[in-house]
């Protein structure tokens, strides 16, 4: 067990370096150089009217003037400090940026994600049971269909016929609060941002619902094969009770551990929901940042994002070797 | 070498029995949902093989003055500055044109027309530049389905030659690619699409090269898979033994026997590199202007969501049902191949 996680541990290194890597070389492959982009942003003027020596400077004042692989190493030591320098817009830290807008993407997936467990789970305990009746195919169809609709679309038709169009006007679809809310008092703006989540948190949630209910209906028609639950079936234990006592605590594992492996969909379908709804979040930021290419918050979206998945699949990992005494890593070396 | 060859292809096909791939199609061809998807999407290849047909500006038969055309065929471009729509209203008796059903370019601007409600005229309705959508979207399903296969072609080479080198060597290379697929699985796929295409120009090309060059780790780990398990029989020990090459063992003897779940992961590769080139377009960052996409059409309605149904309608229709097409299909195969489903 710990030579396990001390392996995992060390296998980090090179993944983490490879992040680095791809990262650094995307912004490289920039067309121009960031010095130009720059000062374009600054003062509006065009590149050919800038003087080399302001060019210079800016260069050293952002370390172009060193060799590639010096500039990746100074980048590499600036990220473990959390330092990712500052945004090419506004001239504030990139950390503080992402920092203020990881609560609101947070906020929309954590729920998201709850809805998500708390549908699936039992659609696909249900499935399992049902395994084959003509209901259970009926649901596991619509849930494929769902599966199918692209999340910008459903946005458009939800944003067309309950946003305030010709039809009805009953979600707000600008923003996560109504304007002027900052003044509410604590119950009511809470209400007021649950109200403006409701269509985001419906876009990012009914796509993920097949894969994760088809997921729990797998894991548990695997267990209901077992000899332990045909045991408990032998000792007179009512179904329901043989489901959801025996079966389903096994059956659950799994579709846990998957969490950590969804996380960079989630982000890439933040940017677009995000963007749709005008939600100030990580997604928006990121969009917003690839539309003016602010190379350092870009990177650092990039890379924090990549860094939070690959802990993420790392303590899922360690968790299901922890709960599941069946699994033993060294044993397959 | 080659002697052995066709003996070994005579047998195989002189046996009556219907083979690996035949036995799959009869599977297949019993799942309706799927071979309906199928259909589908073989309407769709007819559509973009043949769009100049269906949506267009210029007669495909035209007899002027005795003579015959073919502009949409033959002679492209001595029909330029041609306004066959004045040409129609004059054309001298005995002569004719014919036009495909739809006769509008996709591209031709009519201010006149703007952001019309489906008509007789324009059946899908018109756009902001008063371009009609039906015709922008006959002419889309070239550019949605030529990036989704060229993308997930791009993808199955690289994902081939990687897993396929990981699983037949293993030691370090298969480390090294191991490591690889970690990194390509952390990272936020789409928004590095994004930024990578902001930076270089947004061409169909540039968006099929980054397609493919991120959604290999998929074909790639099931083929790892599969030659680490293919490396340890006896027929593939025994090609190495005849000194079969690397190459020549792992492309000839090895891949055939894993191309199945292969084939599957591309179906759903396809549908993914056509959702994920819409929501490019949606965003902004797709196929350039005037050039149509689906996504393009979709990304106006964002604009007059309001009242214009039908940019909203339309687009994502399209989309839905070719990405639920392709997954389908996608279905259907993997329970064919699937030997726990076999009949």
């Amino acid at each position: 067990m710990r030579d396990y996680i001390i392996k995992r541990l060390l296998l980090l290194i090179p993944t983490m370096l490879g992040i680095t890597i791809i990262t650094f070389v995307i912004i490289q492959l920039a067309p121009g150089n960031p010095v130009e982009r720059k000062l374009q942003l600054d003062q509006g003027i065009q590149a050919e009217a800038i003087t080399q020596q302001i060019v210079e400077e800016t260069k050293k004042l952002y370390g172009l003037d060193k060799p590639i692989y010096e500039r990746y190493l100074i980048w590499v030591k600036q990220i473990f400090t959390l330092d990712f320098g500052r945004s090419y817009k506004d001239h504030r830290p990139v950390i503080d940026k992402i920092a203020e807008r990881i609560p609101i993407t947070l906020a929309l997936n954590l729920i998201s994600i709850f809805f998500i467990y708390l549908i699936s789970i039992p659609i696909g305990v249900w499935s399992a049971v049902k395994h084959g009746s003509p209901a259970e195919r009926a649901s596991t169809f619509v849930l494929f269909i769902l599966y199918s609709i692209p999340s910008f679309w459903m946005a458009m038709i939800l944003i067309f016929f309950l946003g305030g169009g010709e039809y009805w006007n009953i979600f707000p679809v600008y923003g996560i609060l109504s304007p002027g809310a900052e003044n509410y008092p604590l119950f009511k703006k809470a209400l007021d941002f649950l109200w403006h989540i409701v269509l985001p948190v419906f876009c990012l949630t009914y796509g993920s619902l097949a894969y994760l209910s088809r997921f729990q209906k797998g894991s548990l028609l695997e267990v209901l094969r077992e000899d332990f639950v045909r045991t408990a079936e032998a000792k007179g234990l009512p179904k329901s009770k043989v489901i959801l006592k025996h079966a389903l605590r096994n059956a659950l594992i799994p579709i846990i551990t998957i969490l950590a492996g969804i996380l960079p969909a989630m982000i890439g379908g933040s940017v677009i929901i995000e963007s749709i709804f005008s939600i100030p979040g990580i997604g928006q930021l990121g969009f917003e940042s690839v539309l003016s290419r602010d190379y350092p918050v870009i990177m650092a979206i990039a890379t924090i994002s990549a860094f939070l998945t690959l802990i993420g699949i790392l303590i899922s990992d360690l968790v299901y070797v922890f709960i599941d005494p069946r699994i033993s890593f060294e044993a397959k070396k | 070498m080659n002697e052995q060859q066709k003996l070994t292809k005579k047998d195989s096909a002189g046996s009556g029995s219907v083979g690996y791939w035949g036995s799959v199609w009869k599977k297949f061809k019993g799942d309706r949902l799927a071979l309906t998807a199928f259909i589908l999407i073989f309407t769709l290849f007819g559509i973009a093989v043949f769009q100049n047909f269906l949506a267009g500006n210029k007669p495909i038969i035209l007899k002027y003055e005795g003579e015959y055309y073919f502009p949409v065929l033959f002679r492209y471009n001595q029909f330029f500055g041609t306004d066959f729509k004045e040409l129609d209203k004059n054309l001298p008796a005995g002569d004719f044109a014919v036009f495909p059903p739809v006769r509008y370019s996709p591209t031709e601007n009519d201010l006149l027309s703007v952001l019309e409600p489906p008509s007789k005229e324009h059946l899908f309705g018109t756009d902001d530049r008063g371009r009609d959508v039906l015709s922008r979207m006959i002419h889309g399903a070239r550019i949605s389905l030529s990036i989704g296969f060229v993308a997930v072609g791009i993808a199955a080479v690289i994902g081939i030659l990687m897993g396929g080198m990981a699983g037949y060597y293993g030691g370090a290379v298969d480390f090294f690619i191991s490591r690889l697929f970690e990194v390509m699985m952390t990272f936020p796929v789409f928004f590095l699409i994004l930024t990578i295409l902001a930076f270089r120009d947004p061409s169909i090309y540039n968006i099929m090269i980054v397609l493919g060059a991120t959604g290999w780790t998929g074909i790639a780990r099931l083929i790892r898979g599969e030659f680490l398990k293919l490396r340890k029989f006896g027929y593939v020990e025994a090609a190495v033994a005849l000194g079969g090459t690397d190459m020549r063992v792992m492309m000839k003897h090895m891949l055939p026997n894993s191309l199945a779940p292969v084939l599957v992961d591309a179906t759903f590769g396809v549908a993914g590199a056509i959702l994920v080139e819409s929501a490019l377009s949606f965003l902004g960052f797709g196929v350039p202007p005037p050039d149509p996409s689906w996504g393009d059409v979709l990304s106006q309605s964002q604009h007059y969501v309001d009242f214009a149904w039908w940019l909203v309608l339309f687009p994502g229709a399209a989309i839905f049902l070719t990405i639920t097409s392709f997954n389908l299909v996608g279905e259907g195969f993997r329970n064919s191949i699937d030997p726990k489903f076999r009949g």
